[in-house]
């Protein structure tokens, strides 16, 4: 595969293990293993099996009618709200908890922005019998209220965040720092495609469930596995690696990034990481980073706390870089105005995470047979404050 | 000219007090007298730290820290304006310790290049992996006498404290506990442990130890192992309450050293 990472974690230019020390024990044992474990037949016979009794997968493929007439083109929704703890993010979190049990870790930790990940952690540990902390910035804790409620209900201690902005990034940074102080018994499991290798390669995998459905779907409904374009958003950037993986090296699919734009790519407020980075070094790899001349990383902005983080995995970094994958961008208003719009036209109320990606279709000139499918990564349950406050429905 | 590290190294092999602070901090203009408060009070080593927006190795003193030296307006090119302005006074050895992102901004060869100029002997940046140093950075270190400084910490295998060891000039950094940075009262017997193990490994390079030295104590008990100790949130939290910081550098120093 063109676009896999190579043997030392590597994306083309982006990607490695940038890593304190006292990380690398950690971080060089599952380098070690990650492959050999996810691989074996056992691990992959429990992790189908959760996901298919458990997750609730495979998640449909719907055809959405009135949007495709709005767009004049043929639109499928990748139904990931529909997963158990209502997005895509528990694909992850049930492979990485089969994964810790086989490196005998006793505690987890992860980090959360919209709470997804936090909740689907919590989950996990929960289903486990697994201590569970998870850090989330303070501000994002008050706009996802529900999902913290959620986690601590899960028996998940959720600790605030302080630092900077007091989002995901920082949520991410204490993580890291509770890791480095609990060395031997606590995985750490990461929530996106960013971190260390071989975090972005593994939680990839797992996410790739997505497309690999897709393309069974695809070929029962339409004749063939490929569509002409995939469309995803992009915080970090799992549930677009999962949903592109498997079509990486089929050329003719058109693939999508939606980063939220939020008050405008040149407002100064926003998480349009492809449109406003450089490359750099945060959370353990190289990546495109939104950062000042002097290399302090810029705090982004975005309606959505899943989408408010100032890089992008380092497999994306290289999918833009290499011209693989088109990242366009959608802002706090057009996403919530196509959060309302799929309610309305289909009767599903979306994350506003994944609005993001349905916000961006008049940027695109679909011919009539196009297949175009979107990956809606979330449910919008856990927005609904924030759809009220919005008001404009 | 000799590299001053390894000149104080070959002179002094026990007892070297390396003092960590971060640049800007609590003014930005501060860098500047603080190295030469710290010279006078009789610290061997001076070590500066390159403020980060998102220190994930270190604890809230220097957290705090970093925020408050950013606030200031402190830069990577402020930075090295100062160490020539303290270079025209001071010879103690200076290393500059930071986060690998903003020195990869600047451009690590060219970063390597005008802190040799500005009169810096080593550096420290804890995320860099040694890969990375070993292919791309090692002769550009070498050509500007440049002194590169790894991490180790108890967790580190023997094997690459070994290869950690072969690729290093001056000295090692060995973390007391795998922990971020923060100021502790007393060193357990599995730390000391640690230590003992460290200086039965008869490295070709000498040792400090840093991460939890606060006072005398830690200071002498983790010198006595090594060749001397780092200490940097304890120090950074004098002054952060310093209204009188030549006054209190000096008590400072004196009390690490007992004497
Ligand atoms: C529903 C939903 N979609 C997308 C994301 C963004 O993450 P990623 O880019 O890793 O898919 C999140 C993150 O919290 C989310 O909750």
């Amino acid at each position: 595969m063109k676009y896999e990472v190579d043997h030392r974690g590597y994306y083309g230019q982006f990607g490695g293990a940038y890593i304190p020390e006292m990380l690398y024990p950690n971080v060089e044992e599952l380098r070690n293993n990650y492959l050999n474990i996810i691989t074996d037949e056992s691990f992959q016979k429990a992790f189908h099996q959760l996901l298919k009794d458990y997750v609730g997968r495979p998640t449909p493929l719907f055809f959405a009618n009135r949007l495709s007439e709005k767009y004049k083109a043929k639109i499928y929704l990748k139904r990931e709200d529909l997963c158990h703890t209502g997005a895509h993010k528990v694909n992850n979190t049930i492979g990485q908890i089969l994964l810790a049990q086989r490196l005998g870790k006793k505690k987890i930790i992860a980090e959360t922005g919209a709470g997804q990940h936090g909740v689907a952690t919590a989950t996990v540990c929960a289903l486990m019998g697994m201590e569970c902390v998870v850090y989330m910035g303070q501000v994002d804790m008050e706009r996802q209220r529900p999902n913290v409620e959620r986690m601590r209900i899960l028996g998940a201690k959720v600790v605030p965040a302080t630092s900077g902005n007091m989002t995901l990034k920082d949520a991410t940074n204490e993580a890291m720092r509770h890791w480095i102080n609990n060395p031997s018994d606590t995985h750490y499991i990461i929530g996106s495609v960013v971190g260390p290798h071989p975090y972005p390669d593994m939680v990839a995998r797992f996410q790739s469930v997505i497309s690999d459905e897709m393309r069974k779907q695809l070929t029962e409904t339409i004749g063939n596995p490929f569509p002409d374009y995939v469309f995803a958003c992009v915080g970090g950037g799992s549930n677009a690696a999962g949903a592109f993986y498997h079509y990486l090296d089929s050329e003719h699919v058109n693939l999508v990034g939606v980063e939220a734009a939020g008050k405008g790519v040149s407002s100064g407020e926003s998480a349009a990481t492809t449109a406003l980075g450089k490359p750099g070094v945060l959370h353990g790899s190289k990546t495109l980073l939104m950062q000042t001349e002097d290399g302090q990383v810029v705090e982004p902005y975005s309606i959505s706390a899943g989408l408010d983080y100032p890089g992008i995995g380092p497999i994306h970094a290289h999918l833009f870089d290499t011209g693989r994958v088109k990242f366009v961008s959608a802002t706090d208003d057009e996403a919530m105005n196509a959060g309302i719009e799929l309610s309305r036209l289909e009767g599903i109320i979306p994350a506003i995470e994944s609005a993001h990606a349905v916000a961006v279709l008049n940027q695109f000139e679909f011919d009539p047979d196009d297949v175009v499918v979107i990956n809606l990564s979330g449910r919008g349950d856990k927005d609904l404050e924030t759809y009220i406050r919005w008001g404009k429905y | 000219m000799k590299n001053r590290i390894t000149t104080l190294f070959d002179s002094k092999k026990k007892d070297i007090l390396s003092v960590f602070y971060t640049a800007g901090f609590p003014k930005l203009e501060d860098t500047v007298s603080i190295a030469s408060h710290l010279e006078r009070a009789g610290a061997d080593i001076i070590e500066i730290g390159i403020p980060f927006s998102d220190p994930v190795a270190d604890g809230p003193t220097i957290q705090a820290s970093n925020k408050v030296a950013l606030d200031n307006g402190m830069t990577v090119k402020k930075l090295l304006a100062q160490v020539k302005e303290i270079r025209k006074t001071v010879k103690l050895p200076i290393i500059l310790m930071g986060y690998l992102n903003p020195v990869m901004q600047y451009g690590v060869e060219k970063f390597v290049e005008d802190a040799a100029a500005a009169g810096v002997d080593g550096l420290i940046l804890p995320d860099m992996p040694v890969y990375e140093f070993e292919e791309l950075y090692k002769d550009v270190f070498r050509k500007h006498n440049m002194c590169n400084t790894f991490l180790i910490s108890p967790t580190t295998s023997d094997d690459r404290i070994r290869r950690i060891d072969g690729m290093t000039e001056g000295f090692i950094y060995a973390v007391s506990a795998s922990s971020t940075t923060g100021a502790k009262k007393d060193f357990s017997e599995e730390q000391v442990s640690y230590f003992q193990k460290l200086s039965a490994l008869k490295l070709k390079n000498p040792i400090l130890i840093g991460f939890g030295i606060s006072d005398q104590a830690t200071f002498s008990k983790a010198s006595s192992y090594g060749a001397g100790a780092i200490v940097g949130s304890a120090f950074i939290t004098r002054l952060s309450s310093s209204k009188d910081l030549s006054a209190d550098i000096s008590t400072f120093v004196k009390s690490l050293k007992g004497k």
